[in-house]
């Protein structure tokens, strides 16, 4: 448990800083402090044990199903790295408490980093790799905002980004790389995983995995050719960038070739690309590194350069090797940090960290500067420093490595390396600390406060001790890392100062010459170097991504243009294909049902249709027209109904046709008359023969459908509707109980139409829309009798006759063609009626009425109806009827279903009635026209059009 | 649970028009109903959870037998969809209820009804009925979409009426097409009939499964029936979008439902998994589009509705695996993108707000707002959610679907698809995310009285929490989500509840 909690505890921590930082500055710094410092303790509680050979385990389930475990074990190896990152965590606490300045959110800052030192924990003690993976991914999200911390920089942000983009992208490749791992050996637990080595590398997967793996693993740690981010990254405070870029977040990637050494290395390919990469990564980092003026990028591609040395290390993929890379880990950790802890102070005393504008400081900051002085020793390998033992092994372990082609290549690239090393390392040295005191330094330097150069000090004292005392220091700690990666067998080696004359020592002497010889040469070399022409990685991949995003933007909006036509078509398009596919998948039986003949009547009712069509096809663009071609197919469709014995059907269909049209007809009076031609010949053709062509499918589908015979569940229904639902038209109780639910869904619809329409409508009389309605002028002439007498006179008359039909097709619905939903057409009807012959201004004073109460009490009603059944513990919507004797009237049937009818009608009405009313509102609004006062006032008083278009 | 099966249906049912009635003049009123509307159907849905527990359980309205009236079905998955449904819409209407309801008339209404859309669709256990309530989904989202619109709005409710009307015409055709050939409409017993069709004709059963796919594809998004969404979605007020992440799934939905039941591997013959071989290619096109979108967006909006297009394809390749592990790791997706989509847009109207413009989504620096670091955090946290970054459940859920793609044949390219495809996601909220919130932070401070209201904040960081407890809590939403896989590919117990034990109906023997 107390293993998870040494990762858990930054996390959970991470929420003190941004609270604490109201106690202040210090306090804030020293709660954060605390917090690692716990798990620091926490972790070394386990050294003892680890040191003895255990293992301690911890592991819950976390997604059973997948193999995901939150497991975490420390071995030597883990314990080393943790306490690296614990460790030098504490230090960069507080030096980071007097680096940042009063105007930084401290508190924010704090929370970062522990949140990516909780994930960096996570990362090297984890059991589980794919848990491995989250934290993982967890330090890119963590150092992304650590990098653009400062997020008023544009370097900040253009840097977080990029490393995100890199590591980010990177962590996706190693996610399937470690997904295959788990594949082939059957396990994500690394402690199984690891003694799967054989397995794995004779598996067919071996490849794919190890490529996806180091992809992940390079780019993490800023291999060639994903080298590019780091320096970038720098952008972040200094803090960040010795605490993530030095000594932790970019050893990720080789922590992870550690922890996966005893499984992937050993092959020609782990060889050739890991220590190929690290190889080429040494020599080119270093040679970058050597002309950079930044201090901060100056170490950034040493620290590629460096961690090329310890990836070059894995790949030789022999135990010396792997202790030699421990080792190494250990002193660039020291080293480094310290190195950019003073490029900070140097930073931060100077406000310039720029080498061509520095020089002489050791004088003027003389702690700093013999710190810094001591620690790029270190860096550059000279004795009797750390920096010296590691980069012997290093020399060592590359001398043995002889591909049998081109043995010197190795030996000599790795000295090679050295020396670029010693250059830059000694300019770091010279051209800022050493030389004359200059008198142009944006700030005059002092020391920092002893905050900020104590951290450094145990640093470089830790740099001096090791080097001094290496196997007394550093000896368990690298014994039992390198242990835990070789699996207890440790090849012969000492951690000394002094081995003799080797070979090692011989090319370490010729690096340290050359590289002092190339800095004294430094200014003629950049000459000859800039006049080269050198890619620019940033540039590149800012070209990339922002070439990227161009076309992306270009592809997408250019896709998705917004235009009707073309959705439809990939619809039209997307459904005839998946008919010929089905077409296609087996043999169809033509069907064996005997034709009907068809009467001369149903020909020219046909023929009718068919013209109606083509009229609408060619008309389309007069919206007048094409409306009443369309309610002509209605018509004919209505008729078809009754023909096929089906009159509910046509008594809905015809008086549905008659409200949409005349519904549609009041609001075409707002709408231009006709329509501009919107496409091209050659779309229309297109669009011509996909129409023909789905219009033909779906035509063959129903003549296959209705020249079959079939069984259905209609024959229940038909045998059902009286002695079960009360009703001998099996239309109307199909309607209001077998499918009343369906129907209740509908009215439910035409309800939501209405609140829609409203809602829609009321806003059209606010804003832009409301002023282009007021200054609307009627486009069709008026005629001189705005309401002329006859229909008058005719509407008003029938408006009782009409209503009484409407209750009449209601109550005898159950029985006979009728119903709610059609008598509530033929009532709107009848009112509609009224609005057309007399104005609507009229109509409005005397239907004073919101409709709105009228959807709302009929969606309430069929719902209340429904729930009534519950009284008698049976299921929604369950009808009861029974006959009851009146006196006079005779036996009647009652049913619930009735009730049920009339919340259908209500709702029909108020949906119909809210679209017509908003429409007469708007009608009212932009063409004011007298309403008759008196009842049979039917002469309005014409308006001059010419006099109420000025009037207006 | 007896009744309480269509008490997600006629609860939001009586509330709407009760609002209606009794509220329509009162903003506050309206509030208090909806919303305890809203936390009741949470409760309820919860409550079905727990008692789908005992298996698949039918409801039969008008106590009609099956097949012959209407049934609900209440199982895992329709409890989980309710539930889901439940969160989000508490979710939404927190952040809706700070003005954004006041923009326009019968906003709590309407909302009502959709849920009530949204609830049916999920319940209903015939597809004709799920015609009807595709029908509500249709007409209450197009209100919604248009609540408070500008003019952009209606074209674009133009066309996303007009698309979605072809879809419900199609729909229709293909389940008279359905019906035409087995008789019945109820699904269950559709399941049964379709591997008894006779050979002469079945390619009319595929056709008509075929089309019922492309009608659910349309809802789901799929490219290329998806044109219609980034319109509508970037077009609706964002909170009305957020709820609207849950309508693709329900077209996604649909197709889980269906194809495990009617078309799965009990279908027979070319019907057997009949979508599979459409998802899987047509979802990772999707992924591409949506993450080329995401990259190349010029408003929040945009953006989002493009990482939604993104991850119904993911939802879409995943359910074209038709293994068990491959739907647990869909239905695990399908909650997590779920929550990212709304999330997002809750977000994008945050920063809507602090801008103080109703337009103002657009991918520029703008002076900072006050509060505008808690939009930063909340958007940071929603785009790792969607593109799925760790910690949150996004992440874990793409480790299922690429561990579930494993045992398929196009393994290389949905791996390689899905994580290249991420990349570019994160690429591109990384670009709109420093726009928007550091690049800003350069400019001079916007003096203002902006500031993002507790509710809103509160409402994106309650769907983002639940994010974090789907991933903290993977290990029992694994174990029932498997056996909502489980349930899915073993129908036999939801044929039983729905048809009884012998469903051998008009003469079908099984």
């Amino acid at each position: 448990m107390s293993l998870a909690l040494v990762v858990l505890l930054p996390f959970i921590g991470a929420i003190l800083p941004p609270l604490m930082i109201r106690s202040g500055r210090t306090v804030c710094a020293t709660v954060t402090g605390s917090v690692t410092l716990s798990s620091l303790v926490l972790l070394l509680i386990h050294a003892p044990a680890v040191y003895r050979g255990e293992v301690p385990v911890v592991a819950y389930e976390w997604l059973p199903s997948l193999g995901l475990r939150f497991s975490f074990f420390a071995d030597g190896f883990g314990l080393f790295f943790a306490a690296l990152i614990l460790a030098i965590g504490l230090l960069i606490i507080i030096y980071a408490r007097f680096y940042l300045g009063r105007d930084d959110p401290m508190g924010r800052f704090y929370c970062y980093l522990l949140l990516f030192q909780g994930a960096m924990l996570g990362i090297v003690l984890s059991d589980n790799v794919l848990l491995l993976l989250i934290f993982w991914e967890l330090t890119s999200l963590s150092s992304f905002l650590l990098i653009g911390y400062w997020r008023h920089l544009p370097e900040g942000r253009q840097g977080a980004r990029m490393a995100l983009a890199v590591t980010g992208g990177g962590g996706l490749a190693m996610l399937a790389g470690m997904l295959l791992l788990g594949q082939i050996t059957g396990s994500y637990e690394l402690t199984e995983i690891l003694g799967q080595g054989e397995l794995v590398r004779a598996s067919p997967l071996y490849l794919p995995a190890l490529l996806l793996i180091l992809l992940g693993a390079f780019t993490k740690s800023a291999q060639f050719p994903f080298h590019f981010w780091l320096p970038h990254a720098m952008a972040a405070p200094t803090p960040v960038s010795a605490y993530l870029h030095s000594a932790t977040m970019v050893k990720a990637g080789i922590f992870l070739l550690g922890r996966l050494w005893p499984v992937l290395a050993g092959t020609e390919a782990w060889f050739l690309i890991v220590g190929g990469t690290g190889l080429v990564t040494m020599v080119i980092a270093a040679w970058i590194a050597l002309f950079k003026d930044d201090l901060k990028a100056l170490l950034a591609f040493s620290t590629v350069s460096h961690l090329g040395l310890v990836t070059m290390l894995w790949g030789f993929a022999t135990p010396f090797a792997a202790v030699a890379a421990v080792f190494h880990i250990l002193n660039h950790a020291t080293f480094k940090c310290a190195l950019f802890m003073t490029a900070g102070i140097v930073d931060h005393e100077v406000h310039s960290r720029d080498a061509r504008r520095l020089g002489g400081l050791l004088h003027l900051m003389p702690i700093t500067g013999t710190l810094a002085l001591v620690a790029s020793a270190s860096m550059a390998g000279l004795p009797p420093l750390n920096g010296f033992l590691s980069k012997e092994m290093m020399l060592e372990a590359a001398g043995h490595a002889r591909p049998p082609a081109y043995p010197w290549l190795v030996p000599g690239l790795a000295t090679f390396g050295a020396l670029l090393s010693v250059a830059y390392s000694a300019r770091y040295a010279v051209h800022v600390f050493l030389g004359p005191v200059r008198d142009d330094y944006p700030q005059h330097p002092h020391d920092p406060p002893a905050g900020m150069w104590l951290p450094v000090a145990v640093l470089v004292a830790l740099v001096v001790l090791i080097g001094l005392f290496p196997a007394a220091i550093a000896g368990p700690i690298v014994a039992g890392a390198s242990d835990a990666i070789l699996g207890g067998a440790l090849p012969d080696y000492k951690l000394a100062l002094w081995h003799g004359i080797t070979p090692a020592l011989l090319m370490s002497a010729v690096a340290t010459a050359g590289g002092l010889v190339l800095l004294a040469l430094f200014w003629p070399v950049r000459a000859v170097r800039d006049a080269m022409p050198r890619p620019e990685a940033k540039r590149i991949f800012d070209a990339i991504v922002l070439g990227a995003a161009n076309a992306a933007r270009r592809a997408s909006y250019g896709l998705h243009n917004g235009q009707l036509q073309r959705y439809v078509m990939f619809f039209v398009v997307s459904v005839l294909v998946l008919i010929l596919v089905g077409w296609q998948t087996g043999r169809l039986d033509a069907g064996t049902r005997e034709p009907l003949a068809a009467g001369y009547l149903a020909g020219i009712a046909w023929l009718l249709l068919l013209a109606g069509c083509i009229g609408i096809v060619a008309y389309h663009r007069q919206r007048f027209l094409a409306l009443i071609l369309t309610s002509l197919v209605g018509l004919i469709v209505s008729l078809a109904f009754l023909y096929l014995s089906a009159p509910d059907l046509a008594l809905t269909q015809i008086s549905v046709e008659v409200v949409t049209t005349i519904l549609m007809l009041l609001a075409l009076n707002f709408l231009p008359k006709e329509t501009v031609a919107e496409s091209s010949v050659a779309r229309r053709l297109r669009d011509g023969a996909l129409a023909l062509g789905s219009g033909a499918a779906f035509a063959a589908i129903v003549h296959d459908v209705l020249t079959r015979d079939f069984t259905s569940i209609s024959a229940y229904h038909l045998e059902q509707s009286k002695p079960g639902g009360g009703g001998t038209n099996v239309v109307n109780v199909i309607l209001v109980d077998f499918r009343g639910y369906d129907t209740y869904g509908e009215i439910i619809v035409l309800g939501i139409a209405g609140l829609a329409i409203f809602a829609l409508l009321d806003g059209a009389l606010r804003g832009p829309a409301a002023r282009r309605l007021a200054r609307w002028a009627p486009d069709q002439p008026r005629a001189a009798d705005l309401h002329p007498l006859i229909p008058v006179v005719a509407t008003r008359v029938m408006l009782p006759l009409a209503l009484m039909v409407g209750v009449y097709i209601f109550l005898r619905g159950h029985n006979l063609p009728g119903g709610g939903f059609i008598s509530a057409l033929v009532v709107a009807i009848a009112l509609l009626m009224q609005y057309m012959a007399s104005g609507f201004g009229w109509a409005e004073q005397r239907i004073r009425f919101d409709y709105h109460v009228l959807i709302g009490w009929g969606v309430l009603i069929a719902g209340l109806t429904g729930l009534g059944a519950w009284l008698f513990g049976l299921p929604f919507l369950t009808s009861g009827f029974d006959y009851f004797h009146f006196p006079v009237v005779g036996e009647v049937e009652l049913a619930t279903a009735a009730i049920f009818d009339l919340g259908v009608f209500l709702t029909v009405v108020g949906a119909v009635m809210v679209a017509l009313a908003n429409l007469s509102r708007i009608a009212r609004r932009a063409e004011p026209i007298p309403v008759p006062q008196e009842p049979m006032d039917y002469t309005a008083p014409v308006p001059e059009p010419a006099t109420t278009a000025e009037g207006r | 649970m007896g009744h309480w099966i269509v008490v997600p249906v006629i609860l939001p049912a009586l509330l709407a028009p009760f609002i209606i009635l009794a509220a329509r003049f009162d903003i506050v009123v309206q509030r208090t109903l909806s919303m305890a509307g809203a936390v009741a159907l949470l409760a309820v849905a919860v409550t079905l959870w727990v008692g789908a527990g005992a298996g698949p359980e039918a409801y039969r309205l008008g106590d009609w037998p099956a097949p012959f009236g209407i049934v609900l079905v209440l199982d895992h998955l329709s409890a989980l969809m309710l539930v889901l449904t439940g969160l989000l819409a508490v979710a939404v209407l927190l952040h809706a209820i700070d003005g954004f309801d006041a923009r326009g008339r019968h906003f709590h209404a309407l909302f009502q009804f959709q849920l009530m859309g949204l609830n049916g669709a999920f319940l209903t256990g015939d597809v004709f009925n799920l015609f009807v309530f595709f029908e509500v989904l249709l007409i209450a989202s197009y209100g919604l979409m248009l609540h408070g619109a500008q003019e952009k709005a209606l074209r674009a409710g133009v066309q996303y009426v007009a698309i979605n009307l072809a879809g419900s015409t199609l729909f229709l055709f293909a389940v008279g097409l359905l019906y035409g050939v087995t008789g019945t409409l109820n699904m269950a017993d559709l399941a049964v009939k379709v591997p008894l069709v006779a050979e002469g004709d079945r390619p009319l059963i595929h056709i008509a499964g075929l089309l019922l796919f492309a009608v659910f594809a349309v809802k789901a998004a799929l490219v290329p029936l998806h044109f219609w969404l980034p319109g509508t979605y970037a077009a609706a007020g964002p909170p009305v979008a957020a709820l609207f992440a849950i309508m693709t799934k329900v077209g996604a939905y649909a197709i889980l439902r269906m194809s495990t039941l009617v078309f799965g591997a009990n279908a027979g013959g070319a019907e057997t998994w009949l979508a599979a071989p459409w998802l899987v290619p047509f979802g990772l096109l999707t992924i591409a589009v949506g993450a080329v979108g995401v990259l190349g967006a010029r408003r929040l909006r945009d953006q989002t509705c493009f990482a939604v297009i993104g991850s119904m394809g993911t939802l879409l390749a995943t359910l074209g695996l038709v293994t068990p592990q491959g739907t647990l790791a869909a239905l695990y997706y399908l909650i997590s993108s779920t929550l990212a989509g709304a999330s997002l847009f809750l977000v994008c109207d945050l920063v809507e707000r602090g801008r103080a413009s109703g337009d103002a989504d657009t991918i520029v620096p703008t002076p900072p707002f006050r509060g505008q670091e808690v939009v930063a955090g909340l958007f940071m946290l929603a785009a790792i959610l969607m593109a799925g970054m760790p910690p949150l459940s996004g992440f874990l859920g793409k480790l299922l679907i690429l561990d579930a793609a494993a045992t398929h044949p196009w393994q290389g390219w949905i791996w390689a698809v899905i994580l290249s495809m991420s990349l570019i996601v994160i690429v591109g909220f990384g670009r709109a995310g420093s726009t928007v919130f550091w690049k800003s932070a350069a400019l001079p401070a916007a003096v203002g009285p902006h500031r993002p209201a507790a509710c809103g904040v509160a409402a994106a960081g309650t769907l983002i929490a639940a994010g974090a407890a789907l991933a903290a809590f993977a290990a029992p939403a694994d174990a029932v989500l498997s056996l909502i896989a489980a349930e899915l590919h073993t129908p036999a117990a939801y044929i039983q509840a729905v048809l009884g034990s012998s469903p051998t109906i008009l003469g079908a023997a099984p």
